[in-house]
């Protein structure tokens, strides 16, 4: 959304607004060049909604989450931007012993392992009753019945004894409930859950994806959802931004993204996955050529090289994320609207393998 | 976890068994002469009366497993001989000296824990920066200070300088024969005594301390890059929390055991510091034996510091396994 | 005795990338050391001055009948004992009248050769008892196993008296002691090299194709394996150096009036500590700067073949 009179969208009001991104930019130093992992992004999170990052790995999805927290040591990595504001204040030039309030009380982030993640030699129980201590006036006991509360919540049994158990003892789904447990413990208003299913079993991943939209429901917060994974963002997501390369290529609620793909990259993205309702003869489609490297980005558009649509201006001029249809849906792509009547099916059966 | 415990245990009584059989074989069995060797040395020509109470005493004209058998016999009844040179009991000796040699060990450890750990930590902390190069230096330069070297230094430093030019007598450091006399709770030195023990303690500790700033200072940079350490931070603690509740406990782990198993480099960099500082404990007493080849309280006073190095490396190990819960709970019960 | 911590200094064992178990790889012969290695190494001032500082050493050995103005046990004449430094004598002389220079000079012959003597031993024999234990693994790796334990649980310092005393007091067999306690750390060193090295697929490979195991232990393993033990061996040399001089002040090293520099402390000795500090200290600080110089080598070799560690 780079249009200055950024007015939202035909979902919710402006007091909805939990998150607002504006033109951020995190680039880290290093002796081989620059390396711009987040490159101009800008994006809304609304109460009550679930936003799903969705890109390759190295598309810069999980920087952008890390970056709106403050997570990435700062030398060598440079965060820049108009803003990260979250309830107007701007978490980029904001004291650190207020972003050290709003880490875990008012954002808290869910990581994409859970067994590094936590630390091994405390107790579960002991790492969440922490997140209470921090942030509240409580007392040890209070504290260390919340965390066994909490493990209740999210639907671990015998949540006592769990408690004093370490991580390694739990098993991946359970380890990873632990953690959104960990996450929930002070009602935060927006929950980050980085790769969140990309360690477990496809049926665990589905629970550990229906207690995170329950818990949304109860509290009335939001998630940012980031992974690679679509079929997780088709059962969940309500606004979808495709990444690619550092930079927003595609935006949009999710039938406009799923089924009125107007990104070459999200149509490719598509085409490659085997559908349910598939008969079992079409052909999967990979996208060809590799991921660029983020220091040497191809000039112009930076999924040229690997467009089946590229024309001479793709490889000259950077596309700008426009609005291509209704008020909502963006696309960065010069020839957005020659996408209008293009399906992946279509897509799938007339392009050569 | 106590069938862990229960098989080190086992295996460490044929490894004693198989040290202590060498030490007889190395000392009984290998020089062409026993008897020569006890009783004087390579190189000076032995007392025949010395030669002839040793070779009656220790049997050494018997045949060689006759003469094992009876080393063991021996051993397990704690007989220990006596010394050549005084004929004083191995035993007395040993009972005279340990109690001294534990003492200067108790406060070299200490001084390492407290300084070697805080030197790696903030070392790591502040990486790049000039403590830290200064840090990296100066452990490289007490590990690489001989033991007797520095403690002459300090001596000379602390102790003969002062003297020598009347310095008032609050700012030297004492050397004498004895060490301090007046022990309270067995380790801690009473009134000015305190003044003979620091040296020494500094002396011993030094190689040990180096190395456990280093390892402290190399565990602390992995733990900082660790996955969890991010999590704490997303939570919100302060980075002083940070560090020290969830980096310290899991930085500390191989650094405790390191402190362990470098108890096998305080005895050895004991018997030198004992001798540079004329401080009368075991290490002291093996240096002086070793000049007069008297071997009964060679030989004794090893025993007893391979079988107390045993079971310490021992402790030390199944106390790692204690502290790292991974370790301590196996695989865990997955659910 | 251990002076410098062999966990510390040993890197990981130095895996080529990927271990693709390509054709081309394993008839490959062994990687040379890479040229940004040796370029880490060079930016790395520490290690290059203790670097220059051995090559310094080297050359003073070799050159030491050119460099030192007397003998070392030539007496002065006429016979001036605990001598300051001065111009005649610059370290001045110790307690038998003999120039602590000229001493300090032919030390480091001694010292050296006896590091450099010592270390190839233990390493000779590290290597083949920690290449075995890897290698087959089994009852030889077991036995290998329990005889290093039963030698480590006596104490370093104690067990080279031990043996000292029973070989008698000289250079040889100060070398003799140093190389048989010192392949201890080594071989266990060694064997988990071999024993990680073993599963990689190159090696799988090259046992599908037919090579016969002792080559691929020696062309294939071998030289991976090897790069932590030039980081240990180098470090090694200086630790030896420290144990020798450590066994000479004790008394079961060389005998007088042989210059070795840790015979030469404790000839100096608490006695002249308070009329004659200089004949202690100037053998002291070669043995403290020596070390101190391989120290600084090893640091810098393990930090530019894994500056991950660092």
């Amino acid at each position: 959304m780079t249009d200055a009179s950024n007015t939202p969208t035909d979902r919710a009001a402006d007091d909805r607004v939990l998150l607002s991104v504006r033109n951020l930019h995190t680039t880290f130093k290093t002796d081989a060049g620059l390396v711009r992992a987040v490159n101009n992004v800008s994006f809304d999170v609304h109460r009550g909604e679930v936003l799903a990052i969705v890109g390759e790995s190295g598309s810069g999805k999980s920087v952008t989450a890390m970056s709106i927290l403050g997570l990435i040591p700062s030398p060598p990595a440079i965060i820049e931007g108009e803003g990260v504001f979250w309830k107007g204040e701007d978490l980029l030039r904001v004291s650190p012993s207020r972003m050290r309030h709003v880490r875990g009380n008012e954002i808290a982030i869910i990581f994409q392992d859970p067994l590094t993640a936590l630390n091994p030699v405390h107790t579960v129980g002991r790492q969440i009753a922490e997140m209470a201590r921090i942030h509240e006036k409580i007392s040890k006991r209070a504290a260390n019945k919340r965390a066994v509360d909490m493990l209740g919540l999210v639907g671990i049994p015998q949540p006592e004894k769990r408690a004093d158990m370490h991580p390694h003892e739990f098993s991946g789904g359970m380890r990873q409930r632990a953690m959104i447990a960990m996450a929930i413990t002070c009602n935060p208003d927006l929950l980050i859950a980085d790769e969140p299913t990309t360690a477990l079993d496809v049926t665990v991943q589905a629970q550990v994806l229906e207690v995170l939209l329950e818990i949304k429901d109860e509290i009335d917060s939001a998630i940012v959802l980031i992974t690679h994974d679509l079929g997780v963002v088709a059962g969940m997501a309500d606004q979808v931004i495709v990444m690619y390369a550092g930079r927003q290529v595609e935006f949009g609620n999710a039938q406009e993204v799923f089924y009125r793909t107007r990104h070459p990259y999200t149509l490719g993205l598509m085409s490659s996955l085997p559908r349910l309702d598939d008969t079992g003869d079409e052909k999967l489609l990979p996208i060809r050529g590799a991921p660029p490297s983020l220091i040497r980005l191809p000039p112009g558009c930076a999924f040229h090289p690997r467009c089946q649509f590229a024309r001479e201006n793709c490889r000259v001029d950077v596309p700008d994320l426009r609005v291509v249809e209704g008020e909502n849906h963006r696309s960065a792509c010069h020839y957005a609207e020659e996408l209008e009547n293009v399906d992946f099916r279509a897509v799938r059966e007339t392009t050569e393998v | 976890m106590p069938s862990y415990i229960l098989r080190r245990l086992l295996l460490l009584i044929p490894t004693i068994f198989f040290a202590l059989s060498f030490l007889f074989f190395l000392f009984f069995v290998l020089p062409g002469d026993p008897a020569q060797l006890i009783a004087g040395g390579a190189d000076r020509s032995p007392d025949p009366g010395v030669v002839a109470r040793a070779a009656d005493r220790y049997g050494l004209n018997d045949p060689i497993l006759v003469q094992f058998a009876n080393f063991w016999k021996r051993t397990l009844q704690w007989d220990l001989g006596e010394s050549f040179i005084n004929n004083r009991s191995v035993n007395d000796i040993l009972g005279e000296k340990a109690p001294r040699s534990l003492r200067l060990a108790f406060w070299a450890v200490i001084i390492e824990i407290i300084i070697g750990i805080s030197v790696g930590l903030v070392s790591a902390i502040r990486r790049y920066s000039l403590s830290d190069k200064l840090a990296t230096v100066g452990t490289a330069a007490a590990a690489a200070v001989p033991a007797f070297v520095l403690g002459f230094i300090l001596q000379y430093a602390f102790a003969v300088y002062p003297q020598k030019h009347d310095w008032p007598n609050w700012m030297q450091l004492k050397t004498s024969r004895l060490g301090p006399d007046s022990w309270a709770f067995f380790a801690f030195p009473m009134e000015d005594q305190w003044r003979y023990l620091i040296l020494p303690a500094f002396t011993l500790a030094a190689v040990s301390t180096a190395l456990a700033a280093r390892m402290m200072r190399g565990s602390m940079l992995e733990v900082m890059r660790a996955d969890y350490m991010r999590t704490a931070r997303s939570k919100g603690l302060s980075e002083r929390a940070i560090v020290m509740r969830h980096g310290l406990r899991n930085a500390l782990i191989p650094v405790i055991t390191l402190i362990g198993i470098d108890f096998a480099t305080v005895i050895g960099s004991a018997v030198l510091t004992e001798t540079v500082f004329s401080w009368p404990g075991i290490g002291s007493q093996i240096a002086d034996s070793i000049g007069s080849r008297d071997l009964p309280v060679i030989l004794g006073l090893t025993l007893v510091v391979v079988v107390t190095y045993s079971i310490v490396n021992l402790v030390v190990d199944l106390s790692y396994a204690w502290f790292d819960p991974r370790i301590r709970l196996g695989q865990g019960a997955e659910v | 005795m251990t002076m410098v911590d062999p966990h510390a200094s040993a890197p990981a064992a130095g895996i080529p990338s990927g271990g693709e178990a390509g054709i081309a790889d394993v008839t490959a012969e062994a990687q040379p050391l890479r040229a940004d290695v040796i370029k880490r190494f060079v930016r790395n001032p520490l290690a290059m001055a203790g670097l220059s500082f051995i090559l310094f050493l080297i050359l003073v050995a070799v050159f030491a009948d050119l460099i030192a103005p007397y003998g070392f046990k030539e007496s002065t004449q006429p016979r001036v004992s605990r001598a300051g430094p001065s111009s005649d004598h610059w370290f001045g002389t110790d307690i038998v009248g003999y120039d602590v220079f000229s001493r300090v000079v032919y030390g480091a012959r001694i010292s050296l050769r006896i590091g450099i003597l010592a270390t190839a031993m233990a390493l000779t024999i590290g290597v083949l008892f920690g290449s075995a234990a890897g290698f087959f693994g089994g009852w030889i790796d077991s036995l290998l196993m329990r005889i290093t334990d039963v030698f480590l649980s006596i104490p370093y310092i104690i067990l080279a008296i031990s043996i000292a005393t029973v070989f008698g007091r000289s250079e040889n067999s100060i070398i003799l002691v140093l190389g048989l306690t010192g392949w201890l750390p080594i071989s266990r060193i060694v064997r988990a090299s071999f024993l990680g090295l073993k599963q990689l697929e190159y090696v799988e490979a090259a046992t599908a194709l037919g090579f016969s195991r002792r080559r691929i232990m020696f062309r294939h393993i071998l030289p991976n394996a090897l790069q932590p033990i030039i980081v240990y061996g180098t470090v090694s040399i200086g630790a030896v150096i420290l144990s020798e001089a450590a066994l000479s002040f004790l008394g079961v090293g060389p005998r007088p009036p042989t210059p070795a520099w840790g015979l030469m402390v404790a000839q100096a000795g608490s006695g002249s500590l308070a009329s004659a500090p200089h004949i202690l200290f100037f053998p002291g600080l070669a043995i403290f700067l020596t070390v101190l110089a391989f120290v600084f080598v090893g640091d810098g070799l393990r930090d530019a073949l894994d500056p991950k560690l660092k």
